[in-house]
């Protein structure tokens, strides 16, 4: 158990592309190394990947550990396990973390349940125990009802997969160098045991709810989709993104990339407007993070309001064309100071 | 071909309501319902069988009672259905949950197993891949569509958040199943009877298994609860009841306040 020394993120990447909450998950990993006085190091697996060890010095990683090859470019599971397994054999970190995602979630219980470990799924907080050195791994289960703090006592590393929005990424420092290891690892054909006839990435933007700084939330309260105009010239008036309940989506009034909520997605912009959103318990646990929720609500008994920092009773339908008016008002005074 | 189905009996948390005064779970009266992901993959499997000669065993871990999620799947179609009970399992994590459930899946005969991808009472989404890799076998998680099933592989859709692959796999292996890809059927009521006849639950308990017991229930998991807790209310904020324009002027306020406009 000793020998294992060291906070772990594993980075995910796609087309080379560095996955947002794997800068967030190295920003976590920062904080429990200065905890623990140990080194953050990141383990990348791809094709040509190593490339991007610099960008990951920035975010905060001491160490990059590349598994490359050419076979790797597009995500296959048994392949990317191996890799990761052999990364944490050479370097027994104590602590990994996984992004949320549906790669994170694929990947991270294959090796867990390789090298014989814990795994927490969706960690909300992470912090160290200071007596036992432990990883305090906080989670909701039950639906989002209940909170649970996991340990695992007895096998290292330690793992928890972590969704994104949850962490926050450090300000890149461009002076940080990473040390970069490229591990070679023996890949055979056996490896590569399915075969991938096709990907296809979706080519409509995807506007990600979970970047946005201000989310205009709609939920059943907005009565129909006629509704969605008035939010949509508000989220434009302030430079946010429409987001909804899970009641809007399974009403296809809303694509589901757009669900905030325990089945949706986890937020915590700088505003969130919960507009016409009850505030079941599901959609608490997606979005009470944020720093700042206003809500509309018909209803005053609608228990949004206690979990709101403002609410205003009234009829959204009237309140939302109001406040845009009075925003637009607000804009046209700056642009003309 | 011989199919493998995963359940797993959880309460509905679609239910599950908190008691505003003392900040607990009302637990009395939440329904259990078979989880809806499992409930997806079942349903796959059925319609496998209408086009394949097949068979399909479902299998769940839980208390007695988790029979009845059994006798359901039964009532749908399945052919045989096995329930893992023994207090030996009592407190396993994902890791012994998905290593007794291996143990019991290598003495049987299977090309495909099918597990939904996460359970609603506790959506981690590991058990799955985590049978698979006690099994030795390749899984693909996240599977939207079966499009192919031949007599030794199959051709899948898995989803990402921003793309999806078209995958096949060679049998055995082990897929997860994403709950609203179809809609499952309803019980045939010729079978419900059937389904409480005696002896149809075939029950398996922990001396069954090719599993070291050090490798179970609580002791064989590697995590442990340290504390579970409701999150506190956060305190109230401002709460008016006013008319739009005042309503409007008070959001502006803060917003202004904030300097986010």
């Amino acid at each position: 158990m000793t020998d294992y020394k060291g906070v772990m993120v594993f980075v995910e990447q796609r087309d080379g592309h560095i996955q947002n909450v794997s800068l967030e998950l190295l920003g976590k990993a920062g904080e429990l190394a200065e905890d623990l006085g140990v080194d953050v190091s990141a383990v990348i697996v791809g094709k040509e990947v190593s490339k991007l060890a610099d960008v990951l010095g920035h975010y905060g990683a001491d160490h990059v550990y590349a598994v490359e090859d050419d076979r790797l470019e597009k995500y296959m599971t048994e392949p990317y396990v191996k890799g990761i397994v052999e990364v944490l054999k050479e370097e027994k970190p104590e602590i990994v973390l996984f992004g949320a995602t549906s790669i994170g979630r694929d990947l991270a219980p294959r090796v867990s349940a390789r090298v014989h470990t814990g795994l927490t799924a969706d960690c909300t907080s992470l912090d160290i125990d200071e007596e036992t050195r432990n990883l305090l791994m906080t989670r909701p289960a039950f639906g989002g009802n209940l909170m649970a703090t996991i340990v695992c006592k007895e096998h290292r590393p330690q793992m928890s997969t972590v969704r994104p929005g949850v962490m926050q990424k450090i300000e890149p420092d461009e002076s940080r160098k990473a040390e970069l290891t490229v591990l070679p690892v023996d890949f055979t054909e056996a490896d590569f045991n399915v075969e991938i006839l096709s990907e296809e990435v979706e080519q409509k933007k995807k506007i990600k709810i979970e970047d946005a700084n201000i989310l205009v939330s709609a939920g059943r309260g907005i009565g129909s989709p006629e509704a969605l105009p008035i939010l949509e010239e508000l989220a434009k008036v302030i430079e946010g993104e429409v987001s909804g309940s899970r009641a809007t989506i399974d009403s296809g009034w809303l694509p589901k990339d757009h669900q905030v909520g325990q089945t949706g997605k986890t937020v915590r912009p700088g505003v969130y407007f919960a507009m016409g959103i009850s505030g079941a318990i599901q959609h608490l646990a997606g979005m009470e993070e944020s720093d700042f929720i206003i809500a509309v609500n018909k209803n005053a008994g609608a228990p949004i309001f206690q979990t709101a920092d403002l609410g205003i009773v009234g009829d959204l339908h009237k309140v939302i064309p109001e406040l845009t008016r009075l925003l637009e008002i607000e804009k046209e005074k700056k642009a003309n100071l | 071909m011989r199919i493998l189905v995963c359940i797993k009996q959880v309460p509905d948390t679609t239910e599950v309501k908190l008691d505003p005064k003392t900040g607990t779970l009302i637990r009395e009266g939440v329904p259990s319902i078979i989880n809806p992901d499992d409930l997806a993959g079942l349903e796959e499997a059925l319609k496998i069988k209408e086009q394949n000669d097949a068979t399909i065993t479902v299998i769940t871990m839980g208390p007695p009672q988790a029979a009845e999620a059994l006798r359901e799947a039964y009532a749908m179609g399945a052919d045989e259905v096995i329930l893992l009970t023994d207090r030996a399992f009592a407190g396993a994590d994902t890791w012994a949950t998905s290593s007794a459930l291996a143990g019991a899946i290598r003495t049987m005969d299977y090309d495909v197993i099918i597990a939904g991808r996460q359970a609603i009472d506790g959506d981690t989404a590991q058990v799955g891949p985590q049978i698979a890799e006690h099994l030795q076998i390749p899984s693909i998680s996240y599977v939207e569509e079966i499009r192919e099933v031949t007599d030794e592989s199959m051709v899948v859709k898995r989803q990402f958040e921003d793309r999806f692959q078209t995958i096949r796999v060679k049998f055995p292996c082990l897929i997860t199943t994403l709950g609203g890809m179809n809609e499952p059927r309803y019980m045939r009521i010729s079978r419900v009877y059937d389904a409480y006849e005696d002896g149809v639950v075939q029950t398996i308990t922990a001396g069954d298994l090719d599993v070291d017991p050090s490798n179970l229930g609580l002791k064989g998991s590697p995590t442990s609860v340290k504390k579970s807790f409701t999150k506190g209310a956060k305190t109230a904020g401002k709460v008016f009841d006013v008319d739009e324009k005042e309503g409007a002027r008070i959001i502006r306020d803060a917003l202004l306040e904030r300097f986010i406009v």
